[in-house]
C-alpha cells in the first residue's frame, strides 16, 4: 500500500499537452457512444448542445479569464451562421472549409469590437455588447441587404447528406450531432491549452489586476482583444454550426435570449470552467424541452411554460452570482476532492 | 426642408423618452456604480400594470400614477433583497444579476400577459399640430411627452439641491463611510435612490407605450437607447442625460428618416461605439484616474 501514497510522476502528469489529447480522445469515443445509443431526435439536440458549448466555452474564457463581459454573443453566432450560410450559397466549397472561413470572418469582427472593447471596463463592455446583440440582427432587415440577407425569413442553409458509406438508412441527425461533437471537441481541446498556456496567464493576471499586469510587462490592451478575438470565433464557430444544423440563418434565430442562454450556460457552469460551459449548455438546451413536458404533464398553459425556461435562465442567473458563484464546476470539483480524499484514507 | 423639422420635432419626442430612461440608469450609477441592465424589465412590468389598470377601466392618469408608485416600489425592493448582498463584488456580478433580473422580468411577463403585443392608449391627441396645409409629426401627446419630461428633470434637481434628502443621497453616493459616521442611513438612501430611478423608468414606459405596443420585449431597444444616452452624456451626470437622450433622439430619427427605419438599434450600437472610442467619459463625465 505504501507503493501507492509515493507518487511517482506520471507521463500525462507532466504533459498537459498529453493530458488534453487523452481528455479530447476518451471525450471523442464517449461522443460516439452516446450518439449511437440516442434516438435520432436526441442525436439533434446532442448537435445543439455542442454548438452550445463551443459560443458558452468561448464566453466562459472571455468573462472568467480575462474578466470581460459580452452579452452580445449571439449577435457573433449570427455572423457566424450568415458566414455559413452565403459562402455554402454562393462558393460551393466543402462544409469544413466553410466553417474554417465563417469562423475566420467571425474573429474578423471579434477583432473590431474587441479594439472598441479594450478600452471599455465592466458595465460600458456590457452595454455595448448588448447593443450590438439587439441592433446587429435588425441589419438583415435592412432595405439594401434584403436581396442579400433574406431579410426576416433569412437564408435557407442547403448542405449534403451524410456520406453514402455509413448506410443509406443513416440518419442526418446523428451525422450533424458528429460534426457538431467533432468541433466542440476540437475548440475545448484548443481552449483548454491555450488557458494552460503562458496567453492564459496573462489573461488572469489582467484580470485580477491590470495595473499589475502592465507593470509586470503584459499588453493589456493586445490581451484583452486576443481573447474577444477567440472568444468570438467560438461564437462564429457556433453560429455556423446551429445555420447547418437548423438549416437556416434568420434573425429570429438570434434573439437577445440567445446571449442570454449563452451567458446562463457559461454562469450556471462557473464562469471560467469548460467543463461548467459543456454542462451549462446541456442544461441550458435541455430546458425547453423539460419545460413543456412537464407543462404537459400539469396542464399549464402556453404562455407559462412557453416563458418558463426565460423565468429560470433569470432565477439562475441572480441565484449563481448571489448564493454560489463557482456555479456547478465548484461544486463537482468539491464533491471530487472529498471523494478522493475518501479514497485515499481508506487505502491508507 | 419640411421632412427634416419634421424629423427634428419626432427626434425631441423620443429623444425626450430616451433621456428619461438616462435619467433613470444615471441616478442608479451615481448611488450604486451599477448600471441596471434590468430597468428595460422593470418599466415594461409597470406599464404592464398600467395596461391593467386602464383595461379595467380606470383613466390614464389613475395608470399613470400606479405605475410610477409601483415602480417606485419595485426599485426600492430590488436594491434591498437583489442588490445589495453584491454591492461590494466584482462589477460583473451586478451586471449578471441586473441582466438575470431583466430576463426573469420578462418571463413572468411573458406568463402573465402572453406574448401578444397591445396598444396603449395615448394621454392626448396624436394627430399633429397644423403649419399652414401640412400636419407636422408633433401632436399635443408629443408636447405632453417633452413636458412631462422636462418636469420629472426639475424636479429631480431641486430635490438634489435644495432638500435634506437629496443632501443626504448625495452625501452616501460621494463619501458612504463618512456620512455613516456622521448619522445617515447610507443603506437606505441607496434604495431611496434605486426606488426613485425606478419611478423615473415606469414614467418613461408609460410615456413610451402609445408609440410602440406593450409586450414583454417591446422594450429591449429602449434600454439599448437610454443606455447609449446616458453613456452620451458621461453616465454620471442627469443634465448629460438630457442632453445625451436629445441628441440620441435626433440622430436615430435622421437615421430612420434618411437612412431606413430597420436599422435604427443598428445607428445606436454606432453611435455608442462612436463615442466610447472617442471619449469614453462622455460629453459630461469627469476624467477618472486609476489608482496603482
Amino acid at each position: 500500500m505504501t507503493a501507492l501514497a509515493v507518487r511517482a510522476p506520471v507521463v500525462w502528469q507532466r504533459s498537459t499537452l498529453l493530458r488534453h489529447l487523452i481528455w479530447a480522445i476518451l471525450g471523442g469515443v464517449g461522443f460516439y457512444l452516446l450518439s449511437v445509443w440516442l434516438s435520432p431526435f436526441r442525436d439533434l439536440q446532442l448537435a445543439q448542445i455542442s454548438y452550445t458549448a463551443i459560443a458558452a466555452a468561448g464566453l466562459t474564457v472571455l468573462s472568467g479569464l480575462s474578466g470581460q463581459i459580452s452579452l452580445g454573443h449571439g449577435a457573433l453566432m449570427a455572423v457566424g451562421a450568415y458566414s455559413t450560410a452565403l459562402l455554402l450559397e454562393h462558393q460551393h466549397w466543402k462544409l469544413g472549409v466553410v466553417l474554417i472561413v465563417a469562423t475566420a470572418i467571425t474573429a474578423g469582427v471579434g477583432v473590431l469590437v474587441g479594439a472598441a472593447a479594450a478600452r471599455l471596463r465592466g458595465p460600458y463592455l456590457a452595454g455595448a455588447t448588448l447593443a450590438l446583440a439587439v441592433g446587429l440582427p435588425s441589419l438583415a432587415n435592412y432595405h439594401r441587404l434584403r436581396e442579400t440577407l433574406g431579410g426576416e425569413n433569412g437564408l435557407t442553409v442547403v448542405s449534403g447528406p451524410p456520406p453514402l458509406s455509413l448506410g443509406e438508412t443513416f440518419p442526418v441527425e446523428r451525422w450533424q450531432a458528429w460534426i457538431c461533437g467533432l468541433c466542440l471537441i476540437i475548440t475545448l481541446f484548443v481552449l483548454a491549452n491555450l488557458v494552460r498556456s503562458r496567453v492564459g496567464r496573462d489573461m488572469r493576471l489582467v484580470r485580477e489586476d491590470e495595473d499589475a499586469a502592465a507593470l509586470s510587462g503584459v499588453h493589456v490592451a493586445r490581451v484583452q482583444v486576443l481573447t474577444f478575438t477567440i472568444s468570438a470565433a467560438c461564437a462564429g464557430l457556433g453560429g455556423g454550426l446551429l445555420a447547418y444544423v437548423n438549416s437556416l440563418a434568420a434573425p429570429g434565430a438570434f434573439p437577445l435570449s440567445l446571449s442570454l442562454s449563452l451567458l446562463t450556460a457559461a454562469v450556471l457552469g462557473g464562469l471560467g470552467s469548460l467543463a461548467g460551459a459543456v454542462y451549462g449548455s446541456v442544461i441550458v438546451t435541455l430546458l425547453p424541452t423539460w419545460s413543456s413536458d412537464i407543462a404537459q404533464s400539469a396542464h399549464l398553459s402556453r404562455n407559462v411554460y412557453a416563458n418558463l425556461p426565460l423565468v429560470v435562465y433569470g432565477v439562475v442567473l441572480i441565484g449563481v452570482i448571489v448564493l454560489f458563484p463557482g456555479g456547478l464546476q465548484a461544486g463537482v470539483l468539491r464533491v471530487w476532492r472529498a471523494v478522493r480524499v475518501t479514497i485515499r484514507g481508506r487505502l491508507r | 426642408m419640411l421632412r427634416f423639422l419634421d424629423l427634428t420635432l419626432a427626434g425631441l419626442t423620443s429623444g425626450a423618452v430616451y433621456a428619461a430612461i438616462a435619467l433613470a440608469l444615471v441616478l442608479i450609477w451615481r448611488s450604486t456604480r451599477i448600471v441596471n441592465f434590468a430597468q428595460g424589465g422593470m418599466l415594461m412590468i409597470t406599464t404592464f400594470i398600467a395596461y391593467t389598470v386602464i383595461s379595467h377601466g380606470g383613466s390614464y392618469w389613475l395608470a399613470l400614477v400606479v405605475a410610477v408608485l409601483s415602480g417606485f416600489v419595485l426599485g426600492g425592493v430590488v436594491e434591498r433583497v437583489l442588490i445589495r448582498p453584491v454591492e461590494k463584488r466584482p462589477p460583473l456580478d451586478a451586471v449578471v444579476v441586473t441582466f438575470g433580473l431583466l430576463v426573469l422580468l420578462q418571463g413572468l411577463a411573458g406568463m402573465i400577459f402572453g406574448g401578444t403585443p397591445r396598444s396603449y392608449p395615448p394621454a392626448f391627441s396624436i394627430i399633429g399640430f397644423r403649419a399652414g396645409d401640412h400636419r407636422l409629426l408633433f401632436a399635443p401627446n408629443d408636447l405632453w411627452v417633452v413636458l412631462v419630461v422636462c418636469g420629472v428633470m426639475v424636479l429631480l434637481a431641486v430635490v438634489f439641491r435644495w432638500t435634506s434628502l437629496g443632501l443626504r443621497m448625495r452625501a452616501s453616493a460621494f463619501a458612504p463611510e463618512v456620512s455613516r459616521l456622521l448619522g445617515v442611513r447610507v443603506g437606505r438612501m441607496l434604495t431611496v435612490g434605486w426606488a426613485l430611478a425606478a419611478a423615473v423608468g415606469a414614467l418613461a414606459g408609460v410615456l413610451i407605450a402609445p408609440s410602440t405596443f406593450v409586450s414583454p420585449t417591446a422594450f429591449d431597444a429602449f434600454l439599448v437607447f437610454g443606455f447609449t444616452a446616458a453613456v452620451i452624456g458621461g453616465l454620471d451626470s442627469p443634465p448629460g442625460a438630457l442632453v445625451g437622450g436629445v441628441g440620441l433622439g435626433l440622430a436615430l430619427s435622421y437615421v430612420s428618416g434618411y437612412i431606413g427605419s430597420d436599422v435604427v438599434a443598428l445607428g445606436a450600437l454606432v453611435v455608442l461605439i462612436a463615442v466610447l472610442m472617442v471619449r469614453p467619459r462622455g460629453l459630461f463625465g469627469s476624467p477618472v484616474g486609476r489608482r496603482v
